[in-house]
């Protein structure tokens, strides 16, 4: 593959940490020496295939890997348009693919001698693929949650004290994943010699953003191969939903250099991008600095954060990682947006018409499938990232059902 | 090193002691009691203002000041305001220096060179930024070194090794040191361990090194102070701020109560002498 190509959308970041203007490592000093100490580590196993071995194994093994990529037979003749095929990353151990990212990163922990670690979730799908790595490996776990979320996601909450992890309800701030964020972040800076950070999306301060997209990007490898074995070509489209943009990431990055293959990453409207009431950083955002980088944030014109809205707490994130605001930048990536009442809409037509119940974070992704399927030739292939399923989404999701008659 | 905070400090040396830097949030409860708060604090005998300028996510301060910067926030302080708060401190106390101390993000968005050109223009001395290391500083340390605004670096316990002389290299003004691992308000350091880390500092940089973080009694305060150049308190008296405010208590009351322990703060130091 041409992965050092002149023309290259992957030889980001540089050294620095920098994505274009974005990225970077704005962080306390205390910190400053840990996260040099986190990207030497990461750039030794980079290159070191006892690592990756162990790694595949635990893909292969634990996490279920790799995901099918299915032929959505119903979806695609509902849409009226290009073929749907789904990545069923949901199918992976714990119910997301948050896991592919948080091995990687426990396996580089116990590298560096870790045996305890931080996390901070806000679905809490991280939290609990975090537990879960910790329970294996043998890692001691502390797991920063908004109090708000602690409530909205009691599922998750049960699942994390079960695989052994302490859940730290998080009263700062508004109480969200934001401030779950900037709790673990101190938390860090109070324990700098025994703890290692588990950041869950492509976002915080070098090498986090590049790390986790690599860990993830194992999504588009495999998408690609499997969709040459089905179609014997690339897809025309790719739709993914974002919030941090983990996922997106995961699939879109073996293909960036692919030109023929069109982007499309989904961000949370919430109540409509004019509402303000919205998860949409790109599209109603402007750059700033949060959490150790510099990337599109919703803020105010005194540069304080703003909250995000989103039915989808995956996706209820004032910001969003660094590489995705350089796609942004370049515009390599169309960044789109779905809202709260499109995304119920496709978590019911997607359970009833596949039998798959997917999580409200991918249901922002089939809402602009819906849109954008049908203006496609019948030929066009389309691959989305069926990131995560929705039984953790029951309780939020059915009473908003049962009210639109879609129950 | 800025007019002002080299007068201050050297003020202290003469008189044998270090200097007392206190940190109030700008608008902390409210602009008038604010202002009142911090010609209190000059009566008081502080040395130095450490003026917090309010973010919505401040990383790395403890529960205290996260309070602080709300309470201003939601009064309606913005970058703005604080930079007012500090021209008009500056026409009444001309020798007091004040250092900015805040996030990047609220500077970036005002726009750096107008922050620089702003902040100078009030008055002010020196800028603490906490989420801008060594690495990331450049684009506000070099546009404020310009200008006549001290770009202050933090030393802190896990800097205190190889990375010592890069982090020192550029400083200007003084040297801040973090004296825990941690954030603002919470556990205290072992008087030993400061001196020690103050030391080391002092055999690579010949500016003043003034010790902050965890510091809540007036004997506290006298210590470290004596150890280095001076010590910051902040939790303690934004804790005062607080109490006074759910207490409903008049700006002027707010006022006399942070300036009676800023005046305990600034008596210990002048009774502590070094041993």
């Amino acid at each position: 593959m041409n992965e050092t190509q002149p023309n290259s959308f992957k030889t980001m970041p540089d050294e620095n940490g920098r994505f274009g203007i974005h990225g970077g490592r704005f962080v306390a000093e205390t910190l400053m020496p840990l996260i040099l100490k986190v990207e030497t580590a990461y750039k030794e196993v980079k290159t070191d295939p006892d690592f990756y071995a162990e790694l595949l194994y635990f893909q292969k093994h634990y996490i279920g890997r790799p995901s099918p990529l299915y032929f959505a037979e119903r979806l695609t003749e509902y849409y009226g348009g290009a073929k749907l095929y789904l990545k069923r990353d949901e199918l992976n151990h714990t119910g997301a693919h948050k896991i592919n990212n948080v091995i990687g990163q426990a396996l580089l922990a116990k590298k560096m001698g870790k045996t305890k670690i931080i996390a901070e979730t806000g679905a809490g799908q991280h939290g609990v693929a975090t537990a879960t790595a910790c329970a294996l490996f043998n890692l001691e776990c502390e797991v920063f949650m908004g109090a708000e979320d602690v409530k909205r996601q009691k599922p998750n909450v049960d699942r994390m004290r079960l695989l052994g992890a302490t859940v730290n309800p998080v009263t700062s701030g508004t109480s969200t994943l934001k401030d779950a964020m900037n709790e673990a972040l101190r938390y860090w800076v109070a324990h700098p010699d025994t703890h290692f950070y588990i950041i869950g999306t492509v976002a915080g301060p070098h090498p986090y953003p590049e790390m986790v997209r690599d860990f993830q990007s194992v999504i588009g490898k495999e998408a690609k191969e499997q969709l040459f074995e089905a179609e014997g070509r690339l897809p025309d489209a790719l739709i993914a939903c974002i919030g941090g943009g983990s996922n997106a990431l995961g699939l879109f990055h073996p293909f960036l250099d692919d030109a023929d293959v069109t982007i499309y990453g989904v961000e949370a409207a919430g109540l409509g991008i004019d509402s303000g009431m919205h998860a949409a950083s790109l599209t109603g955002g402007t750059p700033g600095i949060l959490h150790g980088n510099r990337t599109y944030l919703l803020q105010n014109d005194d540069g304080q954060i703003v909250d995000a809205h989103s039915i989808s707490a995956g996706l209820d994130y004032p910001g969003i990682g660094p590489e995705h605001s350089w796609l942004h930048d370049i515009g390599r990536v169309n960044y789109v947006s779905a809202t709260d009442e499109e995304a119920l809409v496709q978590f019911q037509l997607c359970s009833r018409l596949e039998g798959i119940i997917p999580a409200l974070e991918p249901s922002h992704a089939l809402a602009y499938a819906a849109k954008q399927l049908p203006l496609m030739d019948k030929e066009q292939v389309v691959i989305l990232n069926m990131c995560g399923r929705g039984d953790k989404d029951l309780e939020a999701v059915l009473p908003k059902l049962d009210e639109r008659g879609l129950l | 090193m800025s007019k002002r905070l080299a007068a201050s400090f050297l003020k202290a040396k003469q008189e044998n002691r270090g200097i007392l830097g206190v940190f109030v949030s700008a608008g902390d409860p409210d602009t008038n009691t604010s202002t009142k708060i911090l010609d209190s604090l000059v009566a008081a005998g502080a040395d130095m203002i450490e003026l917090g300028m309010p973010f919505s996510d401040p990383m790395a301060d403890g529960p205290a000041i996260q309070a602080a910067s709300l309470r201003a926030i939601k009064s309606g302080m913005t970058l703005k305001g604080s930079l007012e708060i500090a021209s008009k401190f500056r026409e009444k106390h001309t020798n007091i220096p004040l250092v900015l101390m805040g996030y990047f993000n609220p500077i970036y968005r005002y726009g750096v060179e107008r922050f620089v050109k702003d902040a100078q223009a009030a008055g002010t001395d020196g800028l603490i930024i906490v989420d801008l290391p060594p690495e990331e500083d450049a684009e506000l340390r070099d546009l404020s070194q310009n200008s006549e605004l001290d770009f202050i670096r933090l030393i802190t316990p896990t800097t205190l090794g190889d990375r010592l002389p890069f982090v020192l290299e550029k400083a200007a003004g003084f040297i801040y040191y973090v004296s825990i691992a941690g954030i603002t308000g919470t556990k205290s350091a072992q008087l030993e361990s400061i001196s020690s880390a103050v030391n080391k500092i002092k055999q690579v940089s010949d500016l003043p090194v003034v010790t902050g973080f965890g510091i809540r009694t007036a004997e506290q305060a006298a210590h470290v102070a004596s150890l280095g150049d001076g010590a910051i308190v902040g939790s303690a008296i934004v804790e005062i701020i607080a109490e006074c405010d759910a207490q409903n208590l008049s700006a002027e009351n707010t006022a006399r109560k942070v300036s009676d322990f800023t005046k305990l703060l600034a008596d210990a130091i002048s009774a502590h002498k070094p041993e």
